[in-house]
């Protein structure tokens, strides 16, 4: 039975179980990393002041567009935002002031690359605003970090880390993992120095090889060794888990693991499906306006983006509606890589709405000891998360 | 309208490409019937999966005007007939329009299983034969040893034989007066009731059914009322044509002319090959003799992927049968698959050949089953069963013994081969009849269970022996054997699609090799899958497939969303050509390749 009109404004709208949060992203790199697929390029003269103007527009559009909502968390993502001036973290930082009200425990958190460069700049991100820096470190050995193309040494990251740690109290670093060669044994060690490193959050990403990256050219072709198979990567990852559980840092997401409580609150918003501005060349948002989700998306070039938001007056090169069973694949395939899983009766307002019945997927998923629904929550197993891919496609309408 | 005397028809026949349609590309260019800007090659193949696997499957007929040497102007059509075995039925039929075969030989290769097959159809057809040596502009041309070879082996006189270069145009001319000089002229008469064969009909989207006629006796004129004797299907002629190889309409046909006509025709089962046409008043009183009709050897399920397409598929079924009245159907239905039809075919290529059509022509994906043959089951009660789908087998204590079809087969094969050719027919259960030489070459004769060849024997030979041999063979009868129906556990329910009949002693050998591919066809899923061959209830072969361990996204953020969502729908998608047994997902093209054997 279709409710009352009335009862819209009483009923929390769903983005409201994950909150609300923007997301900035920077394009730019100092090169360009061989497995890298995020939306970065490499350019020698960027005008800061012009690209302080267009964002300073962008977050006003969206300003308009939620007004009266609570901002939980600001992104500074990359490309390598640590590259960005810290006076114009600030501008940006005051403008997101004045557009939002803050939750009492806003996280801004900024991605940095760990070199004595950038370093230099953590101080002037701190005075910004910024509460939180999250480091790609990649590797703990130099030949890997070579091997990865990285710019950094072990020593320039480590140096960079421990700036870092001095300024902020949180602090995550990126590791890549189930590289070329890597042995088990291998990685067994390098993520114990990790967590003996590690403040309150890690992301350990294993190795994706992404179509159209230097890596996946080579892939292509045949080129690249070394991968471990299926059950390699199933025994690492497994290790992976039990490792971090053990040293006070369980995962808590597919990849990432933090102490309690100190959760990336931002990347919760994506996984609890909440509502995010995205802001930038190439970022992506989702955003209720008026009752209905909407997928917004920038252009991915930065001089195409910039151009855009000077003459049309935003960077969107769409915005849509998403629709019911959109909605469901999303929340569903977020959700699920959330260890706490999603509220069945959220999920449930969400298939009756887009007439979708999905309890018996569920039911046959929990039959085969992939899922289970105690306390009123859809999680994975243990055995289901390896394998999350396999039961989205099982779970979900066609 | 042209008068008898100036007439020619023939087709053009040959063991899979040694040339025939390039001949025809010749025969075509020379007579200028069509522009040489307009020539391609094989041009009269023009199937997609015709150009696609560069053979011939349907007959072709084209009309050419020739002014030959002595100054008269003739009209020949010309039939471009298949090579390959399994199109045999299309050859013998096209002979029956025509009075004379150019009889194609490679002289580079010499005389193939199919060059002797033709001979015997064309003899059976009354044909006059006019050899022709193709590709003498090749080094390894011998024409003297092929023309000794032909005389040897088919016994027909070579010394005239023709000699020839379909590709670069040698001897062209020769062969178009040798059609005249040598090939007789039509008989008919022009005044007696209509009388015209119904040679093939098909279907096309903006003209509907198309039927092609050759006339005996009598003239047919656009918007005469026409009677199907058979099926006394009452017609009138909107358009008559002639193909040049594109229609040409034409007022009317007379005694010997070949030509095609539309009528409104809605009944597609209206229109059978090898009836005979007449006026609607007036008709002729006796019918031609028709066609013997194919009878088709291997049969499989052919079962939509969408099984709302169900309605479809009979509709393209229907179509397509039109254009090959060697293709039999009937419904089928399956615990697994759904709704279908059982198919009957001349052989493999034949049954690739359809499915293949059906996909690309009408859009609809299919799932075939495993090829089977028709068994006689000689019940305990005394009676005599057909059995057309192992998945039917009656239980065994009801059953008395088992009867399957074997064939006579001759395969020719340089000498060098001729050790792994036996040893194949061997190990298919064969028993050697005869074994004679020519030259270098080889003739074995084999008495083969049908069963053990229908599958991939003609792909197994062709790489024993790297393409050298040829292969043609005949349904000789039935006999008893020891044969047994052994049926497939995927994660222990029985998957009726892939059970099949076996011998009892190679049982072992192909439950091995049927769960062992399957595993490998088969993804991994969340759970572990046995997968296990049975005869009746004991597991003659065992495989377990691991359950899938890893599958996990490693990233996904915000900008992820969208982009991974797209994916998932991808895969989902992907799903769709998979079928669902039970828990397990069988993708479809397992039920083909789970019954390829590696030896
Ligand atoms: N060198 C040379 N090649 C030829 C000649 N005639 C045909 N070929 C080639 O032989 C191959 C087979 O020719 P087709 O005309 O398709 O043979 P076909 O007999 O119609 O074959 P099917 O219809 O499949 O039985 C093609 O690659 C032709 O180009 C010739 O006179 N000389
Ligand atoms: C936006 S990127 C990195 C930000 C920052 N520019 C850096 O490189 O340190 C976020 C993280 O994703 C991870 N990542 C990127 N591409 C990856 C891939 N192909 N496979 C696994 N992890 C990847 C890396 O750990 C990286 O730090
Ligand atoms: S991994 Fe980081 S530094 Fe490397 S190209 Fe990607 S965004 Fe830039
Ligand atoms: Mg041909």
């Amino acid at each position: 039975m279709p409710l009352p009109s009335w009862w819209r404004a009483v009923l929390p709208e769903d983005w409201e179980e994950g909150g609300f949060g923007l997301y900035l992203h920077w394009p730019f790199c100092q090169s360009k990393c061989p497995y890298c697929d995020f939306n970065s390029h490499v350019s020698a003269n960027i005008d800061q002041d012009r690209w302080a103007q267009a964002y300073l527009g962008e977050i006003d559009r969206i300003g308009a567009l939620t007004a009266g909502r609570v901002l939980r968390s600001v992104f500074f993502g990359g490309g390598t935002p640590s590259l960005m001036e810290p006076a114009l973290v600030d501008v940006i930082l005051r403008k997101v002031r004045a557009t939002w009200a803050w939750a009492n425990d806003i996280e801004i958190t900024l991605e940095a690359n760990p070199t004595s460069v950038e370093a230099g700049r953590f101080a002037g991100f701190r005075a910004a605003g910024v509460n939180r820096v999250s480091m790609g470190v990649q590797a703990l050995n130099d030949a890997d970090l070579r091997a990865l193309g990285r710019r950094h040494s072990l020593a320039e990251a480590r140096a960079a880390f421990d700036v870092a740690r001095g300024l902020f109290d949180r602090v995550s670093f990126d590791l890549i993992y189930a590289r070329q060669d890597q042995t088990p044994a291998q990685w067994e060690r390098e993520l114990r120095e990790a967590l003996a490193m590690a403040v309150d959050h890690l992301s350990l990403y294993q190795l994706t090889i992404e179509e159209g990256t230097a890596f996946g050219d080579r892939f292509a072709v045949g080129k690249l060794h070394g991968l471990p198979d299926e059950d390699r990567a199933a025994d690492m990852y497994l290790r992976t888990q039990e490792i971090t559980a053990a040293a006070g840092m369980p995962g808590y997401e597919v990849s990432n693991h933090a102490k309690p409580g100190q959760e990336s609150r931002h990347n919760l918003i994506y996984w609890r499906y909440g509502d995010y501005a995205g802001i930038g060349p190439g970022a992506h948002g989702r955003l209720t306006v008026g009752g209905q989700r909407m997928a917004t998306e920038a252009h991915r070039a930065p001089a195409a983006w910039l151009e855009q938001v000077e003459q049309a007056g935003h960077g969107e090169s769409l915005r849509e509606p998403v629709d019911g069973q959109a909605q469901l694949t999303e929340m569903v395939m977020m959700g699920l890589r959330l260890h706490e899983g999603i509220d069945l009766a959220r999920l449930g307002r969400l298939a009756d709405r887009s007439g979708h019945d999905i309890y018996s997927n569920i039911n046959g998923l929990r039959d085969i000891g992939m899922v289970d629904t105690d306390g009123g929550r859809l999680r994975l197993t243990e055995q289901g998360r390896p394998v999350l891919n396999a039961v989205l496609r099982r779970l979900l309408p066609d | 309208m042209t008068d008898l005397d100036h007439i020619r028809n023939f087709s053009i026949v040959a063991h899979i490409d040694h040339g025939k349609s390039t001949l025809a590309d010749r025969l075509i260019q020379e007579t200028g019937t069509v522009k040489d800007r307009d020539m391609k090659e094989q041009m009269l193949d023009s199937m997609d999966i015709e150009r696609e696997r560069g053979i011939t499957i349907k007959a072709n007929t084209v009309r050419i005007d020739y002014v030959a040497d002595n100054g008269e102007a003739y009209v020949l059509n010309l039939i471009d007939t298949p090579g390959h075995v399994d199109f045999a039925y299309e050859v013998s039929r096209s002979m029956r329009a025509v009075e004379g075969s150019l009889l194609v030989v490679d002289s580079t290769q010499g005389v193939e299983a199919q060059t002797l097959a033709n001979v015997y159809h064309a003899l059976d057809a009354d044909h006059e034969i006019v050899p022709v040596l193709n590709k003498i502009d090749l080094p390894a041309s011998e024409c003297d040893r092929i023309a000794a070879q032909i005389e040897d082996v088919i016994g027909i006189d070579a010394s005239q034989a023709l000699r020839v270069s379909a590709k670069t145009g040698e001897g062209i001319r020769a062969t178009l007066e040798a059609i005249v000089h040598r090939l007789p002229a039509p008989r008919g008469d022009r005044d007696a009731p209509l009388k015209a064969m119904l040679v093939d009909s098909w279907y096309d989207a903006y003209l509907g059914v198309v039927v092609m006629i050759r006339v005996m006796d009598g003239v047919v004129r656009k918007g005469d009322r026409i009677r199907m004797m058979q099926t006394d299907a009452l017609y009138g002629i909107d358009t008559l044509a002639v193909l040049k190889p594109q229609m040409v309409p034409i007022p009317e046909l007379g005694p010997g002319e070949i030509g095609v006509f539309t009528a409104s025709i809605k009944q597609v089962r209206d229109t059978r090959v090898g009836d005979t046409i007449t006026h609607e008043k007036k008709g002729c009183a006796v019918a031609l003799p028709g066609f013997k009709p194919a009878q088709p050897v291997v049969f499989c399920g052919l079962f939509p992927v969408d099984a709302n397409q169900f309605e479809d598929l009979r509709e393209a079924i229907d179509k397509l049968a039109l254009n090959d009245a060697s293709f039999s159907s009937e419904m089928e239905t399956s615990a697994a698959l759904g709704f279908g039809f059982r198919c009957g075919f001349l052989g493999l290529l034949h049954l690739e050949v359809i499915r293949d059509r059906l996909e690309r022509e009408y859009d609809i994906d299919l799932i075939t089953t495993a090829p089977s043959v028709v068994y006689h089951l000689f019940m305990k009660d005394g009676t005599v069963r057909d059995l057309h789908n192992p998945a039917d087998m009656p239980d065994l204590t009801l059953v008395d013994h088992v009867e399957e079809p074997r064939i006579k087969a001759t395969i020719l094969v340089p000498d060098e081969y001729l050790g792994d050719v036996l040893k194949l027919c061997q190990d298919r259960r064969g028993v050697q009849l005869d074994l004679t030489y020519a030259g270098q070459r080889a003739m074995a004769v084999y008495d083969l269970p049908l069963n053990e060849v229908v599958f991939d024997f003609y792909d197994r030979l062709k790489s024993v022996t790297k393409g050298y041999a040829s292969f043609d063979y005949a349904m000789t009868g039935y006999q008893e054997d020891n044969l047994v129906k052994m049926s497939v556990l995927v994660n222990d329910e029985p998957v009726d699609a892939l059970s099949m009949m076996v011998h009892r002693d190679r049982a072992e050998m192909r439950g091995r090799a049927m769960v062992e591919k399957l595993k490998d066809l088969i993804p991994r899923h969340m759970f572990k899958i046995p997968i296990q061959a049975a005869i009746g209830s004991k597991v003659i072969a065992r495989e377990t497939l691991s359950a899938l361990r890893k599958d996990v996204t490693a990233k996904c953020y915000g900008g992820d969303a969208t982009r991974k969502r797209k994916l998932l729908d991808k895969q989902k998608a992907g799903k769709k050509k998979m079928r669902q047994f039970g828990k397990v997902e069988i993708p479809q093209e397992a039920f083909i390749s789970a019954l390829k054997m590696d030896s």
